[in-house]
C-alpha cells in the first residue's frame, strides 16, 4: 500500500526530493513522498557501500521503478555508516513507508554547516507548489 | 501521458505493477487504438501480400489471422503486424502504430492491377480486453485463438478477435471510432482494470513477445530474431532469399531472453560481455527480478548460458533462458 502524501516538519529537505534527519552529528537519508510517488513502485534500490563518502549535491546511488531510474543525490557530506537492507530486499518499502522503515542510508555527517542550505517543511512545500 | 507515434498516450492509470499483476490474475484493458490498420481488398490482395509478408497467408480461411512479417530485400524486418481475412478477397491488417505510413507506402507501391490498398486506421479504435477472467468477464465464448467474429458487448457491436500481446487469453475488439468510448466504458464496468502502455510492455516481455523498433527493426533479420517460424521460406516474397541464406549459413547472432541473477534493472542499449546488446529490460511483476531480450554471439546464444550486463559501469550477472520467461504454471501465485 502507497503511503499518503505527507513532509514531517522535523525533517529537512533538499530540492531534489531528498530529506535529512539530523540527530547529533548523524543524520539518516531518504526520498520524500513527492520522490517515491514520481517514480511509482520501487522495484530496485542500488546502495552505497558502508564506509564511502558522500559529498552534498552528489549522487550516491540509485532507486528504479519499472519505468524510470532516479539518482539518490546526498542532502549532506558525510561518511556512510549503514544501509537499509530492508529496502534492498523490499524497495516498495520506500512507497509504504518513505520517512520510517523506507530510509536509504545513514551518515556521520562531515560538516555540520551544511544543514543550513536545506529546506526545512514550508520551504519544501513552497518549492514543490512552484514544481 | 506520454507522446507516443503522434498519439497522446497513458504510461499508466493505478501503477504498472497493479495493472500488470491484473492481466496475470483477473482482467485488464488496455486503448490500443493508436495502431494503425489498412485494408487490402481485390481479386489479387491475396497474391500482393503473398509477395511482400513473409508468412503463408494462403493457409488462413475467412475467419482466422496470422502473425507474419513485412520484410525488406535483406531479410530486414520493415513491421510485425497481424493479418485479419475478411473473405477471400479482403485482408485487414493491424500493424505499429510508428510504421503505419511506411507499411502503406511500401504496400501501396507494389500495388497490383487488382489489389487496393487502403489505411483505415482514422475510423477504427482498439481495445484490448485481456487476462483470465477476461471472456467470463465479457460474456464471450471461448474460441481458438487466431480467429475472429462479428459480436457485442452490452450491444455495441464490435470485431472480435481473439488476439492479444500479453500471453494471456482475451480478445482486441476493433470498433469505429465513434463507439469506443461506449465500448471502453462498457468493458470498464464489466471490472477490467484500466492498464497503460507501461503494463503493456512489462506483460510483452514476460511472454518475449517482441517489441518493433527494440528487439527487431529493419537492420535485424528474422532468422537472428527467431522469428523463422513465421517465415515461409518455400514460397517467394520480399526477403526471402536472404533469409534462406542466414538460415543456411546460421545467424552470427541471436535474440535471447534472459533473467538477472544479480539484483538489477536491464535496459534497453545496454551492453553485454561479448559483443551483445540488452534491446528490451524491465523488472518482471511475476518473477520479481529483472528480465530482458538481447543479442548475444550465436555460438552462446544456449538456455543456460550466463550473461554479463553493463548496468551504468556495473557487471550484473544475468543467465539466458528459454522463451517465454514468464509460464503461468512455474510463476503463478495466488494472492498478490
Amino acid at each position: 500500500m502507497a503511503a499518503a502524501e505527507s513532509y514531517p516538519d522535523d525533517l529537512r529537505y533538499h530540492p531534489e526530493h531528498d530529506w535529512a534527519r539530523i540527530e547529533g552529528d548523524v543524520a539518516t537519508l531518504g526520498i520524500t513522498w513527492y520522490g517515491q510517488d514520481a517514480l511509482g513502485e520501487l522495484v530496485h534500490y542500488e546502495p552505497p557501500d558502508v564506509g564511502q563518502r558522500l559529498t552534498k549535491n552528489g549522487s550516491y546511488g540509485e532507486v528504479e521503478s519499472v519505468k524510470a531510474v532516479s539518482e539518490l543525490i546526498a542532502p549532506l557530506s558525510g561518511e556512510v555508516l549503514e544501509v537499509n537492507q530492508k529496502v534492498v530486499d523490499e524497495p516498495e518499502t520506500v512507497n509504504e513507508d518513505p520517512y520510517g522503515e523506507g530510509w536509504l542510508v545513514r551518515i556521520r555527517i562531515g560538516d555540520p554547516a551544511e544543514a543550513d542550505g536545506l529546506m526545512d517543511v514550508e520551504a519544501y512545500r513552497a518549492h514543490l507548489a512552484s514544481l | 501521458m506520454v507522446p507516443f507515434a503522434g498519439w497522446e498516450m497513458p504510461v499508466q492509470y493505478e501503477g504498472i505493477v497493479t495493472e500488470h499483476r491484473a492481466v496475470r490474475t483477473d482482467t485488464g484493458v488496455f486503448d490500443v487504438s493508436h495502431m494503425g490498420e489498412l485494408e487490402v481488398e481485390g481479386p489479387r490482395a491475396l497474391e500482393l501480400l503473398q509477395s511482400a509478408l513473409s508468412n503463408d497467408l494462403s493457409r488462413v480461411e475467412p475467419g482466422a489471422a496470422q502473425y507474419t512479417l513485412l520484410t525488406n530485400d535483406e531479410g530486414g524486418i520493415v513491421d510485425d503486424l497481424i493479418v485479419y481475412r475478411l473473405d477471400d478477397f479482403r485482408f485487414l491488417l493491424v500493424v505499429n502504430a510508428s510504421n503505419r505510413e511506411t507499411d502503406y507506402a511500401w504496400l501501396k507501391e507494389r500495388e497490383l492491377r487488382g489489389s487496393d490498398v487502403r489505411d483505415v486506421s482514422d475510423g477504427l479504435a482498439l481495445l484490448a480486453v485481456q487476462g483470465p477472467r477476461a471472456l467470463e468477464r465479457l460474456e464471450l465464448e471461448p474460441a481458438a485463438p487466431f480467429t475472429f467474429a462479428e459480436g457485442a458487448v452490452d450491444g455495441i457491436p464490435c470485431m472480435v478477435n481473439r488476439t492479444g500481446y500479453t500471453g494471456e487469453a482475451g480478445v482486441e475488439l476493433l470498433v469505429p471510432a465513434d463507439e469506443a468510448v461506449a465500448l471502453w466504458d462498457a468493458v470498464l464496468a464489466r471490472g477490467a482494470t484500466p492498464c497503460g502502455l507501461g503494463a503493456r510492455d512489462t506483460l510483452r516481455l514476460e511472454v518475449c513477445y517482441p517489441l518493433h523498433g527494440q528487439d527487431i527493426d529493419e537492420s535485424t533479420d528474422a532468422i537472428s530474431a527467431g522469428l523463422g517460424w513465421v517465415c515461409a521460406l518455400d514460397k517467394d516474397f520480399v526477403g526471402a532469399e536472404a533469409l534462406r541464406r542466414v538460415l543456411q549459413s546460421g545467424p552470427t547472432q541471436r535474440l535471447v531472453a534472459f533473467v538477472m541473477e544479480d539484483k538489477a534493472v536491464p535496459r534497453p542499449g545496454m551492453a553485454i560481455a561479448g559483443g551483445g546488446r540488452v534491446t528490451s529490460g524491465t523488472h518482471s511483476p511475476m518473477l520479481e527480478r529483472g528480465i530482458g531480450m538481447g543479442y548475444v554471439n550465436a555460438a552462446a546464444a544456449d538456455p543456460g548460458t550466463e550473461l554479463s550486463i553493463d548496468v551504468r559501469g556495473r557487471e550484473r550477472r544475468a543467465r539466458i533462458v528459454r522463451k517465454p520467461i514468464y509460464r503461468r504454471e512455474e510463476h503463478a501465485r495466488g494472492g498478490s
